[in-house]
């Protein structure tokens, strides 16, 4: 099938599925490297209206990634409800990003048409809509998870406590902790990013944050972010995992250079599982992802880095996870250049992630190399706390030592709760407030000698 | 008469002893204060410079035959910083140039199969790679005596796997890649080490294993040649490196002098 449009004098004509997508994609410096961008700002428009007329059903029929090649395609193909996807059938993709913003798209019927939709069907969609649409129809999203509180609530925003250490110091991880937890932080995971994968390292951390959490009975649970088979092998040993953490992406090459397959996801979550940690649910997986993983993989089968993104949203919602994280602006400049890029990126995700049914997260961050600085954060903050994702990423002051580039502080949080009103995971709400760390409100209290963290911050 | 207090103050300071991370801030209301947005805002700055340093690649390489190390330097095909930054592929690649000096001078300063290759490569932050190069090859020393009669290129607008091209065009059977990791607002110098087995164009990452934050205030020279050891006897052992070599180095014992006989002669 070829697909062609005329504008004015010039007949644009794409060879097929994916490069329509690819051209219709908001400018990357990522497709750029990639050489599937569009090539004017007119190819670009020409292959949106090229988009906008297509049936939503041919993403049924042709695959951006060849089926017989990726498991990600088979999953995604594989595992596509026609009956939930019936509602939007008949549409084509312009139809159906005006179905969307109506209101005959509301939480409900978004949530029923999820399993109908693919990961393509929503990146095609994406492409056609402005950073307020993107806003607007997410936020009638709503996705709950659980393990040892719920996360996902309306009108609530939860934050994942980063305490990292350039080299896993337990002293200096637990003064991060504290400072977060004293500043209402830790409600989506306490999760630590290792400086090495040794194993006695990521045992001890795990304990460090699960014999804490024990002792003040703290409604929220532990990761350490390291490689599967590194969880998987610590399971083995008998250490303390709440949430296996991997990072994923849209096609089976990248996974491979991940060191991941579908197969291996699915004996991390069994195991996990099978240890029952959870209290109040059983979401036991946190992915992380970010568009340009492909391509830096040399494994993007020519597709534009937008569309592979929420193919990994394709494959993660096979796991039910508690939390996926899309870490925006980590990967650098040659994929996201400018804030503008990072902005725009952030809430594609979100709304892909949202739309396919899951517990979507940001990082909401950049690196030293990239054009941006806090202002472009706190626009996309902003931005996507109006769009009610579900959880951010909380590091002390905004800088990442471990990792090296800057994310979300702990005052961001206070500042998105104060600004739009949003509160943390109501068991977590209420252990602070038990903790006198903060009021009945969840607006934080002036601490004194009578806070029992400080007194554990006395002793390390 | 003072004036009155504006900032809530956090009265866990003593957690600033334990961590670089800005922890026990204070806030305004639930913001930044003033000197904190200052502070960050002046260390983003100096960041921001660092990545656009060149190395000082004619001081590198005094240093290291003064130290007694033989090296020669190449290029990426990334002709400057710009084109470094918006085309890593470029970053990965030999410029045709430098392959030929591997393949010429390379076959005459060392040996045809080297057991170990190693890359100075100046990444996103030159100032690792000057500071903290030459005094980790130093820290190896104990565990490869011989290591001042193996390879060491100085690598210019490097990529981790430009390591890659190197090592296959030296015939080596390990490669680390010391590369300038990108820069924090901390950690303007910080050195990431990147180990290969058979190096050759078109590897991916889940076929190396890494060491990050090397610099005095992060992992130490002592401490990551130690784990840089551990992890060149496992991968000659398991003959790759990758997912599949894990570092168990907190937990073995402490390394004797040469436990690498296939290493120990070039």
């Amino acid at each position: 099938m070829t697909y062609a449009c005329t504008l004015g004098l010039h007949r644009h004509v794409f060879g097929d599925l994916k490069t329509v997508l690819a051209k219709a994609s908001p400018a990357r410096s990522g497709d750029m490297l990639a050489g599937v961008a569009a090539a004017s700002e007119e190819e670009r428009m020409a292959a949106r209206m090229v988009l906008a007329d297509l049936p939503l059903d041919r993403f049924l029929q042709e695959a951006v990634v060849p089926y017989e090649d990726d498991e990600v395609t088979r999953l995604i193909l594989d595992g596509h409800d026609a009956a939930a996807f019936s509602p939007v059938a008949g549409l084509t993709v312009g139809e159906f990003r005006d179905w969307l913003l109506s209101d005959a798209a509301d939480g409900a019927s978004l949530q029923a048409l999820a399993p109908g939709l693919t990961p393509e069907m929503v990146a095609a969609v994406s492409k056609l809509m402005r950073n307020q649409d993107l806003i607007l129809v997410a936020a009638k999203c709503q996705v709950i998870t659980r393990f040892r509180n719920t996360l996902g609530l309306p009108g609530r925003l939860a934050v994942r406590l980063q305490p990292n250490h350039p080299t896993d110091d337990p002293r200096g991880i637990a003064a991060s902790m504290l400072d977060g937890l004293l500043y209402g932080v830790g409600d989506a995971v306490i999760g630590i990013n290792p400086a090495t994968d040794s194993l006695p390292a990521i045992t001890t951390l795990l304990r460090l944050i699960d014999d804490f959490r024990e002792q003040y009975a703290v409604p929220t649970q532990s990761c350490v972010l390291t490689h599967v088979t590194n969880t998987l092998r610590a399971i083995e040993k008998g250490a303390p995992v709440d949430l296996v953490f991997q990072s994923i992406g849209g096609t089976e090459a990248v996974n491979r250079s991940f060191g991941v397959s579908a197969a291996l996801l699915d004996e991390a979550r069994a195991a996990a599982l099978a240890l029952g940690r959870g209290s109040v649910g059983n979401n036991v997986m946190y992915f992380e992802t970010g568009q340009g993983s492909a391509l830096s993989a040399n494994a993007h089968h020519g597709a534009d880095q937008q569309t592979l993104e929420a193919r990994a949203y394709g494959l993660a919602r096979r796991y039910q996870p508690l939390l996926v994280n899309t870490v925006v602006g980590f990967i650098g400049p040659e994929y996201l250049y400018d804030g503008k890029q990072i902005i725009r990126a952030g809430l594609e995700d979100h709304f892909c992630g949202k739309l396919l049914g899951l517990p979507m997260g940001c990082d909401i961050c950049y690196t030293n190399h990239a054009e941006a600085d806090q202002d472009d954060m706190d626009t996309l903050l902003t931005l996507l706390g109006v769009a009610g994702i579900n959880f951010i990423i909380g590091v002390p002051g905004a800088d990442d030592i471990m990792l090296n580039y800057q994310s979300t502080s702990f005052h961001d949080a206070l500042y998105l709760r104060k600004v739009l009103d949003r509160r943390r995971a109501p068991e977590f709400e209420d252990w602070l407030e038990r903790m006198g760390i903060a009021d009945f409100r969840g607006d934080l209290l002036p601490q004194g000698e009578q806070q029992a963290l400080l007194a554990l911050a006395a002793t390390l | 008469m003072g004036k009155p207090a504006i900032l809530t103050p956090d009265p866990w300071l003593r957690l600033q002893g334990l961590t670089r991370a800005r922890v026990a801030l204070g806030r305004a209301g639930v913001s930044l204060p003033t000197r904190e947005v200052l502070r960050f805002g002046t260390a983003h700055a100096q960041a921001r410079d660092a990545v656009h340093q060149a190395l000082d690649v004619a001081t590198l390489q005094a240093d290291l035959a003064d130290a007694g190390f033989t090296s020669l330097t190449v290029h990426s095909q990334a002709a400057d910083r710009g084109m470094y930054l918006r085309r890593p592929d470029m970053g990965r690649r030999l410029a045709p140039g430098s392959l030929a000096l591997l393949g010429e001078q390379g076959r005459r300063l060392w040996s045809p199969h080297p057991p170990l290759a190693v890359v100075l490569a100046d990444g996103l932050s030159s100032l690792a790679t000057a500071r903290h190069g030459l005094p980790l090859l130093q820290a190896l020393l104990p565990y490869f005596p011989d290591l001042p009669g193996l390879p060491v290129i100085i690598a210019n607008q490097a990529r981790v796997a430009l390591g890659d091209e190197i090592g296959h065009a030296l015939g080596a059977a390990l490669v680390v890649v010391m590369i300038g990791e990108r820069p924090g607002l901390s950690s303007p110098d910080s050195l990431g080490l990147y180990l290969t087995a058979r190096p050759r164009p078109g590897l991916t990452d889940a076929e190396r294993n890494c060491i990050s934050n090397v610099r005095p205030e992060g992992l130490p020279y002592a401490d990551a040649a130690r784990k840089l050891a551990f992890l060149m006897a496992g991968a000659h052992r398991l003959g790759r490196t990758g997912v599949d070599l894990k570092d168990d180095s907190d937990a073995a014992p402490a390394l004797t002098d040469s436990p690498y006989p296939g290493l120990a002669s070039p």
